[in-house]
């Protein structure tokens, strides 16, 4: 009897301590993926679109950081691999704070981000990193089906995320409240909504929803009457009901010059500049094998193709 | 003649080899104990160093931690208070045992006392099963299943501390009977026989005699249960709704310690005031679960069995 209970408080203590762990080590399934094995017949044959490469590179890369960006840089890490047989890239993900921590202390080589270093870290420690944007994601309010509202001014959504307005009767909806599904506070989606649609701060209201994954968010947002909420492009379909800022639709050609302002960058930090491999990692992103394939099947912006740059401040300029 | 002399050396060489066995078996024990003991105080000197940290470098007085309302520590100037995270755990993982209890008492019941052959065979290894389903997956059912029947049924989103008691409770259930069930199966028949004799019928029988004897181990049960639920993260997390806020009502979106660790952990920069203080969250954690264990420790002293 006692040695049962005993067994059973052992694993229970073992899965109540190991639930605090859970989030650090979601992505650490594929880490140990072997490099391509590529015969040296293979290699030598590549229809590469480069004239003149370095025959051989080697090396392996750790990649860290945001999980908006995790996707893309897996998908480009697989192509470089198969490529270039002597490079072994990891890529995990944890969150843009994880990333730019990891990538300053230099426990990774390539620190992913989707707010800018100098939003997270301290100045001196943001100004060892070099940035490289590698795509652009756009932001977009949407709401459940049913809710009749199609634009929503700036000061309309400060006022529904601040909790001034609280029934969409009052934005000429339906007699419905208003129920705010947000990202956490240290999100870098939420941080690039609150940057440039709200331009302020807000906090969490009683009884809005925060969830931590953008399919979360979107199940919410499709189910719950009189919900809102806001996703990547790359989410938006059906389920839900997207709604223009300012007049200008969320679409890919108005963030691309410019008119819709919802969007960040997704930067690739290394301290100091690249070396070798990486550098080449990071201009295969750049290249339009990565920029005309991954970036667009996945529903990322081109950063090639934006006709304009905007800096920290948010100070745009025309390219 | 020759055969005892092969006798007496065949004893000698088995008496060595035993004497190895001893050792070898003595120091692998210890080694892993060793191991054991120093990944546990390792781990709790990482998470005590870390979350005392708020406390020393960031000036967080621990009052305000735990009996603050206010949490918001991107916000200017940063407030860290972490009671509503603190009521959204202990009130999700004590509705969740209120929950499961009383069905895990029962169901032992009916597998110990009513149908040993058939419960002791079948039933308990479909309850046993419960616990090896990864928790997201009963979050992800919670979300869709129970959130969306709360939402139509009750005033509120769906989401909040009921949903999330709910699915703990399911959760839960495992552990909970199985503690149970092996309590009455050592309860020793002596005592059912007596009251039998006596003139007792077998319901008289199981609560006049069996639950109040087997109780400090049924307790025991309830009191691992709710350390369980109190260290789950994902599950809550997805139904639960995670406004850093005490909830009006039962289906108001509300916070546990876990589901505000794992919520921001990831998006946070180390040695960042917000991670320190998440890191004290934990600290918290930590220390409830020493205190569960220790009243099972104390409940067990207690048993009569």
């Amino acid at each position: 009897m006692k040695k049962a209970v005993m067994l059973v408080m052992a694993i229970v203590l073992t899965f109540t301590l190991a639930a605090c762990g859970n989030n650090a080590n979601n992505s650490g399934g594929n880490a140990s993926t072997p490099p391509a094995s590529n015969n040296s017949g293979g290699a030598t044959t590549e229809p590469s679109t480069e004239p003149s490469e370095e025959p051989k590179l080697e090396g392996s890369l750790l990649a860290t950081g945001s999980s908006a960006l995790q996707p893309l840089v897996d998908q480009a890490s697989k192509m470089f691999m198969e490529k270039n047989s002597g490079v072994t890239i990891q890529v995990q993900g944890g969150g843009s704070g994880t990333g730019l921590t990891q990538v300053s202390e230099g426990q990774a080589d390539i620190g992913n981000s989707d707010v800018f270093a100098e939003e997270k870290l301290d100045a001196d420690k943001a100004a060892e990193l070099v940035d490289h944007q590698v795509a652009v994601v756009a932001m977009a309010a949407v709401v459940h089906p049913d809710v009749k509202v199609d634009n929503f001014t700036k000061q309309q959504l400060v006022d529904i995320f601040t909790g001034k307005i609280t029934n969409w009767k009052d934005l000429g909806g339906d007699d419905q409240a208003i129920v705010i599904v947000n990202r956490p506070a240290s999100s870098g989606t939420r941080a690039t909504f609150e940057k440039y649609a709200l331009g302020q701060k807000s906090e969490d209201l009683q009884g809005s929803i925060q969830e931590d994954s953008s399919g979360t968010v979107k199940k919410i947002v499709g189910e719950t009457p009189g919900a809102i909420g806001y996703l990547a492009l790359s989410y938006l379909d059906d389920s839900i009901k997207t709604v223009s800022y300012e007049g200008v639709a969320a679409t890919e050609e108005n963030v691309v010059n410019g008119t819709y302002p919802v969007w960040a960058y997704g930067h690739m930090y290394t301290k100091g500049e690249p070396n070798e491999v990486a550098k080449a990692f990071l201009d295969y992103m750049l290249s339009p094998e990565v920029q005309e394939g991954p970036i667009v099947e996945l529903g990322y912006i081109p950063a090639s193709k934006m006709q304009i740059t905007r800096d920290v401040d948010g100070n745009v300029t025309k390219k | 003649m020759a055969q005892t002399t092969l006798k007496t050396s065949d004893k000698r060489i088995t008496g060595k080899h035993h004497f190895a066995e001893e050792w070898v078996g003595r120091i692998y024990t210890t080694l892993c104990v060793l191991f054991l003991v120093t990944t546990i105080v390792a781990m709790v000197y990482f998470v005590a160093s870390r979350g005392l940290t708020t406390f020393f470098k960031d000036h967080v007085n621990p009052l305000e931690l735990l009996t603050g309302l206010k949490w918001s520590p991107e916000g200017e100037p940063p407030m860290f208070g972490a009671l509503p995270f603190i009521f959204g755990s202990f009130s999700t993982s004590m509705l969740a045992a209120l929950i499961a209890a009383p069905l895990s008492f029962c169901a032992a019941v009916f597998m110990i006392e009513i149908m040993p052959k058939f419960g002791r065979k079948y039933l308990q290894p479909v309850i046993e099963l419960l616990a090896g389903i990864p928790s997201v997956v009963y979050g992800f059912i919670g979300l869709s299943v129970i959130v969306p029947f709360f939402r139509d049924v009750f005033p509120g989103q769906g989401v909040g501390i009921a949903a999330g008691a709910l699915v703990l409770s399911i959760m839960i259930l495992p552990t909970m009977t199985t503690v149970a069930t092996d309590a009455l199966a050592a309860l020793p028949s002596g005592l059912k026989e007596g009251s039998y004799a006596l003139g007792a019928t077998r319901w008289q029988t199981i609560y006049r005699v069996v639950l109040p004897t087997t109780l400090p181990s049924l307790m025991t049960g309830v009191v691992l249960g709710i350390a369980r639920a109190f260290g789950e993260a994902l599950a809550v997390q997805m139904v639960i709704g995670n406004a850093p806020f005490i909830p009006k009502s039962l289906f108001e979106s509300a916070q546990t310690l876990t589901s505000a660790i794992t919520l921001s952990m990831g998006n946070t920069v180390t040695g960042s005031a917000h991670n320190n203080a998440l890191w004290s969250l934990a600290l918290i954690l930590m220390l409830m679960t020493f205190v569960f264990v220790f009243i099972v420790r104390w409940l067990e002293g207690r048993s009569k069995l």
